[in-house]
């Protein structure tokens, strides 16, 4: 017998043969103090800690106030990323601009930390023509070409595939760049994940593939939604370098993930990175999560805010102070305010732009239609409500 | 997909062996006449769009070493590479996904489906995310790809590997759907499809893949192109006017053989797109004969068929002569057996009787 063969009739995994679970990396204790002995390859410096820190708080002011303003009716809908803040922005740091991000719905703190402005996301929620999207997305599904960040495609886990043949596309065109794919351990129970794994593996593709694992996928708990050892286990059987870590540490989050980019560039291959949080806010507008969770698990975790510990962190370095944070909450807030109250009053796409865009050119079918609806509005001035036609 | 792949080969290709990739597509003949298949057709279209953009690959299940499972992409892995002709894991939605990807970040990909019948595990990309994406993202990320596989009856494979899904793609915004019916239409048109900027959804038609078809220089010219939006009319005539789209265009242009031997003369339209379909070939056709018939193999409701009768009704009305009728697929999962197959799908008969009783003869 070889080393691979056995005289022992053996099954592995699952109840015959429970595993240990995957370690998870972390860097910063729950207080923000640094881990001695922790293994962190990639720094963090003044400048990009105070970035990270920067936007992590820009994101927490716009989530509390665009989150009141859809509640006032203001917008349709709307998603808030608290207790995922270090998850996203911390996996954004360690990406070059050059790579391209697709999201799954929660992760416009990448977007911020690109620089698309308060101003930007207020115009795509009330669905205005300035901003991108021409009102053509729901409320938080943004997308910035100049960004390098792809419209968010609403079914659940359609966007990994879609990272994968990105990634497949800039390996074949030459770029050093990666793409990087968001999703929530709920969508990693879509066929569409594990098409994406076994593609990227299999066509050898650039991709970070980052499960925010926050806990529930709106009210099914995770423990019900897989029986193996979270996602992070699945990466292995692809044949795909994985790792857990940490999700409320930011320094944690970006050292894994530029260990990660490092690696998927010198050896052309997928990685993927379970990011353990905890979604402390309601999945989106259109639920409340108190009815199916405790208020004690959603205060224990609300305790763990991954900002407050990565400000402990910053300030035990030095590079942060009461003061600062103060005039940061003041003008984030402001700048979230004013963002709202100029967005509120942008102009509506106009009537023209319903038919636009379908395809590259119009064909005659929909110049047709177009200028139908148009003469009619013309003759009927009052269907428009307030629509402008060009 | 394996059972259809035997089934499918053993009974209707040809396995011709290959000399190196310098293969003459089009066979000359002492008359002077040029013919050529329509998987060469559709071969040397991929081939020539290959050469000529960089950016255009092929993805899709067995395309690469096997050479497609009908060989329509035979000899260009050895031409092109692995990188570009790109063999596969099982997984219609997940290769569908990729190749949406790609056509975002800037690639053009050619998706095979060994038949659209499985495209059905992959149709949320096509719909949701391909045809959709230009939309959504306001103009800014164009999902240039072709999908393209045998649609429609094939022989005696049933319920799960004979259907059209013509009119579930015509439905949709966004995409092209083509449909060629003879060699010209499967060079000009697949190479109009690789060039377009939209998703194209490109129906091939494996019964004919094995069929010559003649051709000219013009049309066996890398230059050559179709236009899409189109039709065209195959034969002209005055007494009535028959619509079809792939396979049954052959159909109709023999019912109309044989009807001129009884004097009456049939006006042969093939569609060759389907969206954004060519109404006013279609209109002008029946104003000229007032008589229309429309034939496909697909099902009745909602089908290609019942679009061209709203077409006749909306714009012909006051010309029509005789109530517009369709001939279509029986309204069931095609059975197996032959005599039901055969009995589930529009013949040449059926189409010479429903044509007579328009024009009352």
């Amino acid at each position: 017998m070889d080393e691979h063969e056995s005289d022992r009739l053996c099954f592995i995994g699952g109840a015959l043969s429970p595993s240990q679970p995957a370690s998870c990396y972390r860097t910063l204790d729950s207080t923000g103090a640094c881990i001695e002995d922790a293994e962190v390859p990639h720094d963090i410096d003044e400048n990009m800690a105070l970035r990270i820190y920067e936007t992590m708080v820009k994101l927490q002011t716009m989530d509390v106030i665009f989150y009141e303003a859809q509640r006032q009716g203001r917008f349709s809908f709307f998603m808030t990323s608290n207790g995922e803040e270090a998850t996203i922005i911390g996996s954004a740091a360690a990406l070059s601009d050059e790579d391209h991000i697709f999201s799954q719905y929660r992760e416009h703190g990448a977007l911020l930390y690109r620089g698309f402005s308060f101003l930007d996301m207020a115009h795509q929620c009330f669905g205005n023509m300035r901003g991108h999207g021409k009102g053509r997305q729901m409320p938080i599904h943004y997308g910035s070409k100049v960004h390098n960040f792809q419209t968010v495609s609403a079914p659940l886990a359609t966007q990994l595939p879609h990272a994968v043949g990105a990634a497949y596309a800039l390996k074949l065109q030459g770029q050093k760049a990666v793409t990087a794919v968001y999703f929530g351990e709920g969508a990693a129970s879509e066929g569409d994940f594990h098409a994406a794994l076994n593609f990227a593996a299999t066509l050898s593709a650039p991709v970070l593939f980052i499960c925010r694992n926050n806990g529930w996928a709106i009210s099914t708990p995770a423990t019900e939604q897989y029986k193996g050892d979270g996602i992070v286990g699945r990466g292995p059987s692809y044949g795909i370098p994985s790792v857990r870590v940490d999700g409320g540490d930011v320094r944690a989050v970006y050292n894994a993930t530029a260990e990660a980019r490092r690696t998927a560039l010198e050896h052309t291959c997928p990685v993927l990175i379970e990011a353990m949080s905890y979604r402390s806010g309601h999945h989106s507008t259109s639920d409340d999560s108190s009815r199916y969770r405790t208020a004690e698990e959603m205060g224990v975790w609300r305790a763990r805010d991954p900002a407050t510990r990565f400000h402990n962190f910053i300030v035990g370095r030095g590079w942060w102070d009461a003061d600062r944070e103060r005039q940061l909450r003041v003008d984030s807030r402001k700048q979230v305010v004013d963002a709202l109250t100029e967005a509120q009053k942008g102009a509506k796409p106009p009537l023209s732009e319903l038919f636009t865009d379908v395809y590259a050119d119009m064909p005659w079918h929909l110049r047709e239609q177009a200028a139908e609806a148009h003469a009619h509005a013309e003759r009927h001035p009052d269907s428009l409500h307030g629509i402008s036609l060009k | 997909m394996q059972a259809l792949l035997r089934l499918g080969l053993a009974r209707s290709l040809t396995c011709r062996k290959v000399d190196g990739f310098a293969l003459q597509y089009a066979r000359s003949f002492a008359s002077g006449e040029q013919t050529i298949t329509i998987r060469d057709a559709l071969n040397s279209a991929l081939d020539e769009e290959m050469s000529r953009d960089n950016d255009v690959f092929i993805l899709g299940e067995e395309v690469g070493e096997y050479q497609g499972a009908y060989k329509i992409t035979r000899g260009l892995l050895q031409k092109y590479g692995a990188e570009r002709v790109r063999d596969t894991p099982i997984t219609e939605a997940g290769f569908t996904g990729i190749a949406t990807g790609a056509a975002m970040a800037g690639l053009k990909p050619v998706c095979e489906f060994m038949t659209f019948n499985f495209a059905m595990q992959a149709i949320d990309q096509i719909i949701n995310s391909a045809a959709k994406t230009l939309y959504m993202s306001a103009g800014t990320i164009p999902v240039p790809i072709v999908f393209r596989g045998p649609n429609g009856a094939a022989a005696g494979v049933a319920a799960q590997h004979s259907q059209c899904f013509a009119a579930w793609y015509s439905h949709v915004p966004g995409l092209k759907v083509l449909a060629p019916y003879d060699a010209e239409d499967s060079r000009g048109l697949l190479k109009a499809a690789i060039r377009d900027p939209d998703p194209v959804v490109f129906l091939e038609n494996e019964i004919l893949y094995g069929e010559s078809f003649p051709v000219t220089d013009e049309i066996m010219s890398k230059d050559f192109v179709s236009p899409i939006g189109k039709c065209k009319v195959m034969r002209e005539g005055t007494d009535v006017t028959l619509v079809a789209f792939g396979k049954l265009v052959g159909y109709n242009l023999k019912v109309a053989e044989e009807l001129e031997k009884e004097g009456i003369s049939c006006e042969v339209i093939n569609l060759r797109t389907l969206k954004p379909i060519d109404r006013d070939t279609i209109v002008a056709s029946v104003r000229k004969t007032h008589r229309l018939v429309s034939t496909e193999e697909g099902w009745p409701q909602c089908g290609i068929g019942a679009e061209i009768m709203a077409i006749a009704t909306e714009e012909c009305f006051d010309d029509l002569d005789a109530a517009p009728e369709r001939v279509t697929g029986a309204e069931v999962p095609m059975p197996y057996a032959a005599n039901l197959e055969a009995a589930a799908l529009p013949q040449i008969a059926d189409i010479i009787k429903v044509v007579k009783r328009v024009v009352g003869k």
